[in-house]
């Protein structure tokens, strides 16, 4: 057992080395940051000067093994552009993205789920039709495209929502919060639908199919027998069974969700992660576009990690066959 | 009648708006770009001193022209060739409620140019100058040489409080240190979504009308329009061109423009003799044409620049003969911009010896500057009615801008013919001169932007004349004959447009528009 840990986690050691040098060689072969950073009047000194200071006259591999140093001790480098802690920025916007994922997330499910309950109970109604017809909709139109829309309608011609921004925060142990304000759910209401829109309509489908398969199934024939209200059926028998599905997709596709931020943020001038990614991006500000993907990739690692730990666990199989190699 | 007007906004705006906006003289802006500090000597950008414009003020001011006006300091004169005396303002108050004299400005010399990991500092304002503190409002400023641009390079200067001296970029982000003595004083600043100032009742100038600004950065150009357009700010910047016409139309808003100080140019080949991108029409190499300046003159006869703004830029541009719009200090009164004429420059192609013209590949950013890839297609098309076979390749600005300063083998300019851009953060003809047109020479600090690499002794002596003629007339003749020199006789770049900015706000509001095309609160007034 601890062998098998101790093995996997040594290859999780080489995943994420191989991951930065990748990723930090990749980042410093973009163009020049000091083109992007620097006052155009400023002379040849001055730009030698800044190459200088941000390392950027050291050849690639000793810039790389300076990252390394400092990353082992937790240091991920200095945003170019801001001059602090590519770390500190990433972290300051995390809760922002976090909140606006889970927000997402909670909509998929609370639309998504009936609706794909109803297309499911009754697959050839025109209501199932306008339902489905929908969720393919909702993948296919770009979610930037979307996001202006419902600007356009909401808050320009109608005058609900407030267009961008993301409203007043209350601080909950040290993180600022939105969505315990008023003014901060008014705010996360567009963008949080705009991200979520994909997933609802992938959440449709996935409730749709098992409530199919359900609707077959002798426990709800049975639970029908006894002479259960169909709303009883529904909603203990049937959506029980359902959501196992469900929530395991959704855990999935949870990373994907504050992956896609990048786009909503941008439409939306919500100051999470993505917009600081895309922003850092557009100004070559290498040592934050670097910690992002460094904390990603860990992320990712640890995530993997864990569930092949957890699985050796459970399934001695997999032990004995590792062991067999 | 005021008092109950403000009332029922302000119980309207409580009820419809988010509490921010919930006071009636809060003024909300969308920014196009959000500055990187509110350390006003960390990052020496348009936004970052557009933001410092508000909290701290300068010995020197410039005004929505770039004219210098008194600031920080009531008068200013060279007494010698070499010394330059500043007279500084009596009784000014920092919001810390210290009071300014000399030592801050002493403070602010000491600071500005030695800023840890500075991306751009202000260095290359303050370096050769000794300042000296002659009694608590008396400044005098020595340089080894001559130095008619004293005037100007104070003007860029932020002065801080003497007891910021030490402080950190982080000590002014979060306010601890941020005293300024500028017409608004910090509140808070959330990086991403908002940054909060309150009117400085102590300024010593011109009292603002805002109680309170509210900056929110939304980089999205279709999403700064709508917020407008939702009435979530009262004011915008970087008005996309695309939505100037639908804009201008609706009467609920206000639209201000102002010619900038930024021209739009060609860039040519200048020092190679053979050019990466230029070949035969058959694919054989040839001679770069373009070192001969008839070749550059037909290019620039080619352009017909009143099509191009009309229809690419949307008549939001000026079409340019020079580096700067007039009315600026130094351009020249000879210059108009080349007339189009498409027979002229097949004849001019011809007597250098390229009737059948050449082929040629041009490179641009396409998210740099208003509609910059559109505008180099149009030129390109242009080229292409009088020979020049011209296909376009356009890239993304961090990409681009290596490329084009260092991009071949030798870290020379990579590219046969760019477009770009320049601002003259000076306002005045000096700055294109000295970067763009001068012989680069890393040694004195010229040319550091001339990616074509011309290069005129004719033009470099009238330009060092000029850099160092104290006297303001003496030195506008030079700079408008170096100009005359550079662009009229030699072609060494070529002029497309001066950009116009386009400002938007909400009815009863204006904006007078800067040529430096930074925005100011101060700017934005009622009518």
């Amino acid at each position: 057992m601890s062998v098998f840990i101790i093995r996997r986690l040594l290859q999780s050691v080489v995943v994420v080395a191989v991951m930065s040098l990748i990723v930090f060689i990749g980042v410093n072969i973009v163009g020049n940051p000091v083109d992007m950073l620097i006052n155009p009047d400023a002379d040849q000194a001055e730009i030698a000067r800044v190459i200088r200071d941000l390392g950027l006259d050291r050849p690639v591999h000793e810039q790389y093994m300076f990252f390394v140093k400092n990353a082992l001790q937790g240091d991920l480098g200095k945003s170019f552009v801001f001059g602090e802690s590519a770390l500190k920025l990433i972290i300051q916007r995390i809760p922002a993205t976090f909140e606006l994922a889970m927000v997402a997330l909670l909509m998929a499910v609370i639309i998504g789920v009936p609706l794909g309950v109803i297309a499911g109970m009754r697959p050839t109604a025109i209501s199932s039709r306008i339902i489905m017809t929908g969720s393919i909709l909702g993948f296919s139109l770009p979610t930037f495209w979307v996001g202006l829309m419902m600007i356009m309608i909401f808050a320009v011609t109608l005058g609900w929502l407030p267009s961008t921004g993301r409203g007043d925060t209350v601080s909950v142990l040290g993180i600022e919060v939105s969505f315990l304000t008023v003014d901060g759910l008014r705010h996360m209401l567009m963008p949080a639908l705009n991200l979520a829109l994909l997933k609802i309509s992938l959440v449709i489908r996935l409730a749709r199919a098992g409530t199919r398969e359900a609707m077959h199934q002798d426990y709800v024939k049975f639970a029908r027998a006894k002479g259960l209200s169909e709303t009883r059926v529904i909603m203990v028998h049937v959506l029980k069974n359902i959501m196992i599905p469900v929530v395991t997709v959704l855990g999935l596709e949870f990373g994907s969700l504050i992956a896609f931020s990048v786009v909503t943020e941008s439409v939306f001038a919500w100051p999470g992660m993505g917009k600081l990614l895309i922003d850092a991006i557009h100004n070559l500000d290498r040592p934050i576009i670097v910690a992002y993907l460094m904390i990603i990739v860990l992320v990712f690692v640890v995530i993997n990690l864990l569930v092949d730990i957890l699985y050796s666990v459970l399934d001695p199989r997999v032990r004995l066959k590792d062991a067999g190699q | 009648m005021h008092f109950r007007n403000a009332l029922i906004a302000g119980a309207v705006s409580a009820l419809l708006c988010s509490p921010l906006a919930a006071k009636a003289e809060t003024l909300t802006i969308g920014l196009g770009a959000e500055p990187s500090a509110i350390d006003p000597h960390y990052h020496n950008l348009t936004p970052n001193n557009a933001l410092a414009a508000h909290i701290f003020s300068r010995l020197i001011e410039q005004d929505e022209k770039q004219r210098l006006t008194p600031g920080l300091a009531t008068s200013w004169k060279p007494i010698d060739d070499l010394t330059w005396e500043f007279k500084l303002r009596k009784g000014v108050k920092f919001t810390d409620g210290s009071d300014f004299n000399a030592d801050d400005v002493m403070a602010s010399v000491k600071r500005a140019p030695n800023v840890p990991n500075s991306p751009s500092s202000f260095a290359l304002y303050i370096k050769g100058k000794t300042f000296e503190k002659v009694d608590d409002y008396t400044i005098r400023v020595k340089t080894e040489s001559p130095y008619p641009l004293m005037a100007v390079d104070v003007s860029t200067l932020h002065i801080i409080s003497d007891k910021a001296v030490d402080a950190t970029t982080e000590d002014f982000n979060s306010g601890k240190a941020t005293a300024g003595t500028g017409p608004y004083k910090f509140v808070e600043w959330v990086p991403g979504d908002r940054l909060v100032l309150e009117r400085n009742d102590s300024y010593y100038g011109t009292k603002p009308i805002w109680d309170k600004v509210v900056f929110k950065p939304i980089k999205s150009g279709p999403s700064r329009v709508a917020a407008l357009l939702a009435g979530d700010v009262d004011f915008i910047d970087e008005v996309p061109t695309i939505d100037i016409d639908r804009l201008k139309k609706d009467p609920k808003l206000a639209l201000s423009q102002g010619v900038s100080n930024r021209i739009i140019y060609l860039h040519m080949d200048q020092f190679r003799e053979e050019s990466p991108f230029i070949t035969a029409k058959d694919g054989s190499k040839i001679k770069n044409p373009l070192l001969d300046v008839r070749v550059r003159k037909a290019l620039s006869l080619a352009i017909n620049r009143d099509l191009e703004v009309e229809r690419v830029m949307e008549g939001v541009a000026i079409p340019a003969g020079q580096l700067l719009p007039e009315g600026f200090f130094g351009v020249s009164p000879n210059l108009k911009p080349d007339a189009y004429d498409p027979e002229g420059a097949k004849k001019l192609l011809a007597a250098a010896g390229y009737p059948n013209g050449f082929k040629m590949k041009v490179h641009g950013p396409n998210d740099r500057y208003i509609n910059d890839a559109k505008i180099l297609e149009a030129v390109a098309q242009m080229f292409s009615r009088i020979g020049i076979e011209t296909s376009v390749e356009t890239m993304t600005k961090s990409v681009f801008f290596k490329r084009a300063s260092s991009g071949a083998p030798d870290k020379s300019p990579e590219f046969s013919l760019v477009l770009v851009g320049w601002g003259s953060g000076t306002g005045e003809a000096s700055s294109p001169l000295k970067s763009l047109l001068a012989t680069y020479d890393k040694d004195k600090g010229m040319g550091s932007s001339n990616r074509g690499r011309h290069s005129s002794a004719k033009m470099d002596a009238v330009l060092a004349e000029a850099l160092a003629a104290v006297d303001d007339d003496k030195r506008a003749a030079l700079l408008a004959k170096a100009t005359d020199i550079g662009i009229g006789e030699e072609m060494g770049i070529i002029p497309i447009h001066y950009q116009v900015n386009t400002w938007a706000a909400k009815k009863g509001l204006k904006y007078i528009a800067r040529s430096d095309e930074r925005t100011y609160a101060m700017g934005v007034v009622k009518n």
